[in-house]
C-alpha cells in the first residue's frame, strides 16, 4: 500500500508587500498581461496565445516571471481585489513598475528575489505558504 | 525609503487625508519597488474618469466621484475627500468617445454619467485633453523632467525622443503623484536605469511611418524590456515616424526607452547612449526582417473584403489628417465600408478650421476623439475585416475583437476604404 510521500521544499526571497496567506499554486513561465489580459470579474487569464488561458488566479498563489503589456496592469488587477478575484499571494523574478504598483494594491504578501528561483521549484497545484514579512516560502508537495 | 521633511508632514496628514493616503501608496509601492527615495515631479499623465457600468455603480453606492478617487486612484478604502491636483496633470485618452453615443454603443444614461466625472475631474484642475499623445496638445516635457505618466506609448516617446523621465505608471500611482508631486525615484528617473544595453544596426533604409512601425514592431519582439541604441539611421525621422515606432515597440514588447544615435537626446554619440555599459548582443535589421515582420503583423488577414479602415492609432497628428485628406479628396468611402480616424479633441478644431474635417466627412469618412477600437472596443456594426496603418493597433484589436486585421501604409488603407478592397501584401 502507497502512502503520500510529503515533500517540503523552503525558499527565500525579499518582501515586495508585507503579510502571510497561503493557496495553492498556480505556475507559468510566461509573463502575465493586466488590460486585455485578465478578466477581473471571473479573475481568469483571457490572453489568446496565453498558456493559462481561461485559468482562474483567485485565491491562488501566483507563480510568475513578471509583468508585460499596456500601463493598465495595476487596475486590472485593482478591479480584481475589489470584485473579490484577486490571487492570495505573489511570487515572481522581474521587478517592474507595473508589476510592484500592481501587487501593492492588492493588498495581498508578494515576493521576488529569491535564492531559488520559484519557477524551477512550484508545480501548479503545490501548496504554498508566503510570508513575506519573513522572507520565506514554503512549499507542500504531495 | 528615505523621506524629506515635507514627505514626512504628507504622509502624516499635514496635507489632509487624501494627500496622507497618496503618500501611504507611494511609500508603500517606493519599497516594493526597491527605491531608496522619492523625487518630485510636477507632470502627471493618467486616467482618473469613470467610463464603465461598473465605475457608475461603484460611485453611486460608495459615495460619488470621491469614492472612486479614493480607491481607484489612492487605494484608499477609506473615501476622503480629494483636493485639487498640486501637479500639472493630463488626462489620457478614455473608453469611449462622448461625441459619439450611438457608434460607441453608448447609452444617454452613461454619457450623463461621463460628463458628470468629467466635470469633476476638470475641477479638481486635471486637464482633459483625453489623448494618448498628450505631447501633441499641450504637455511637452522638457529634457531630464520627471513626469509620472501612464500609456507604454506615451511613455516611450517621453523618455526617448524629448529626454523626459518616466517609468510606466499606473492609475493609482499617478493619482497619488497628482496630489504630492512625488513618484519612486527608481529605473527611467536614473541614469544608470536609462542607459543602452543592446545594439540595433539598420542595413536598410527605414524612412516611411509603415517603415519605422515594422522596425518597431521587429525590435520591441526581441528587446523586450531592453534599451536598445540603433544605429544607420539616414533620414531623421519626424514625430508621426517615432510615435508609430514607440508604440509598436512596446506593444510587441515591453520597449519604454529607446536611443537613435545622432537623433535622440541621450545619444549624441554611440558611447554616450551606452553610457559605459558593454553591447551585450548586436542583431542586424535588414529586408529580411523587414519582410517577416509584415507578414507576423498580417498573419490574422484573410479576407480581401475590408469592413473597417482605422487610422490614428495612436492619435493622428494634424500632418497626417492633411495627409489623408488629400488622399481622400474628391473620392468616396465604399459604402460597405466605414473610415474611422481618431485624433486628440484640440486637433480635431484645428482640422475642422482646416476644411480637411469637412473632406473626410463629405467623402463618407468620421473624425473621431477621445478614444480608438482598442479601448473602446466599438467598430462598426458587422466588421469583421479592418485596414490600419498602425502595427500597435494590429496587435489589440484581433486579440480584443477577434476581427482580421491587415497593416499597411495610410494611402493603401485610404484605398482599401474607398475600394472595399485590401490589394496590398
Amino acid at each position: 500500500m502507497n502512502s503520500a510521500v510529503i515533500e517540503t521544499i523552503v525558499i527565500r526571497g525579499r518582501k515586495v508587500v508585507p503579510g502571510v496567506a497561503e493557496g495553492e499554486a498556480l505556475v507559468t513561465t510566461e509573463p502575465i498581461s493586466g488590460w486585455g489580459g485578465v478578466d477581473p470579474r471571473t479573475g481568469t487569464i483571457v490572453e489568446v496565445r496565453h498558456e493559462l488561458r481561461g485559468q482562474s488566479f483567485a485565491g491562488k498563489v501566483l507563480v510568475f516571471p513578471g509583468a508585460k503589456g499596456s500601463s493598465g496592469w495595476s487596475a486590472m488587477f485593482h478591479l480584481a481585489r475589489v470584485m473579490g478575484t484577486a490571487p492570495a499571494a505573489w511570487l515572481f523574478n522581474q521587478m517592474t513598475a507595473k508589476v510592484a504598483l500592481g501587487t501593492v494594491v492588492t493588498h495581498a504578501p508578494a515576493m521576488t528575489d529569491f535564492d531559488i528561483d520559484p519557477l524551477t521549484v512550484i508545480r501548479t497545484g503545490d501548496w504554498v505558504r508566503v510570508d513575506a514579512d519573513a522572507g520565506i516560502v514554503t512549499i507542500t508537495r504531495k | 525609503m528615505r523621506l524629506t521633511d515635507a514627505e514626512k508632514a504628507m504622509r502624516d496628514g499635514q496635507g489632509g487625508e487624501a494627500v496622507a493616503a497618496a503618500m501611504d501608496l507611494l511609500i508603500r509601492y517606493g519599497e516594493a519597488l526597491g527605491a531608496e527615495c522619492l523625487v518630485e515631479t510636477h507632470n502627471v499623465t493618467g486616467t482618473v474618469t469613470a467610463t464603465t457600468p461598473f465605475m457608475r455603480d461603484f460611485a453611486l453606492e460608495k459615495g460619488g466621484m470621491d469614492a472612486v478617487f479614493s480607491e481607484f486612484s489612492l487605494d484608499s478604502r477609506k473615501v476622503v475627500n480629494i483636493p485639487k491636483v498640486k501637479a500639472f496633470s493630463s488626462h489620457l485618452q478614455l473608453g469611449f468617445d462622448p461625441h459619439h453615443p450611438q457608434e460607441m454603443g453608448l447609452s444617454e444614461e452613461m454619457v450623463r454619467f461621463y460628463r458628470k466625472s468629467e466635470a469633476e475631474t476638470a475641477r479638481l484642475g486635471v486637464q482633459i485633453l483625453n489623448t494618448c499623445t498628450p505631447y501633441q496638445v499641450g504637455n511637452v516635457p522638457t529634457r531630464g523632467e520627471h513626469c509620472a505618466w501612464m500609456e507604454s506609448s506615451a511613455v516611450v516617446y517621453c523618455n526617448s525622443v524629448l529626454g523626459a523621465r518616466t517609468n510606466t505608471e499606473g492609475r493609482e500611482s499617478v493619482g497619488a503623484a497628482m496630489l504630492t508631486c512625488r513618484i519612486p525615484d527608481w529605473g527611467f528617473h536614473r541614469d544608470e536605469g536609462r542607459r543602452g544595453t543592446l545594439g540595433i544596426h539598420l542595413d536598410i533604409p527605414v524612412e516611411t511611418v509603415e517603415d519605422w512601425g515594422l522596425l518597431g514592431y521587429w525590435m520591441g519582439d526581441w528587446v523586450q524590456e531592453r534599451v536598445p541604441v540603433i544605429t544607420g539611421v539616414g533620414q531623421v525621422p519626424n514625430l508621426p515616424k517615432l510615435k508609430h515606432f514607440g508604440a509598436a515597440a512596446s506593444s510587441s514588447g515591453g520597449v519604454e526607452m529607446f536611443h537613435l544615435v545622432g537623433i535622440t537626446p541621450e545619444a549624441n554619440t554611440r558611447e554616450q547612449a551606452y553610457g559605459g555599459n558593454t553591447p551585450t548582443e548586436l542583431r542586424h535589421y535588414g529586408a529580411r526582417e523587414r519582410a517577416a515582420t509584415l507578414e507576423r503583423i498580417n498573419a490574422t488577414g484573410k479576407d480581401r473584403q475590408v469592413d473597417y479602415v482605422m487610422l490614428g492609432c495612436p492619435h493622428y497628428t494634424i500632418e497626417q489628417i492633411w495627409e489623408a485628406a488629400q488622399l481622400i479628396e474628391g473620392r468616396k468611402v465604399n459604402p460597405g465600408t466605414a473610415l474611422w480616424i481618431w485624433t486628440p479633441r484640440a486637433i480635431k478644431e484645428i482640422a475642422t478650421r482646416n476644411g480637411y474635417t469637412k473632406i473626410i466627412e463629405d467623402a463618407g469618412g468620421k473624425i473621431l476623439t477621445d478614444s480608438c477600437s482598442a479601448m473602446s472596443r466599438a467598430v462598426p456594426p458587422g466588421t469583421r475585416v479592418v485596414a490600419l496603418d498602425s502595427a500597435k493597433q494590429a496587435h489589440y484589436l484581433p486579440a480584443i475583437l477577434g476581427v482580421q486585421a491587415w497593416f499597411g501604409t495610410t494611402a493603401q488603407c485610404i484605398d482599401a476604404a474607398c475600394t472595399g478592397r485590401w490589394s496590398a501584401a
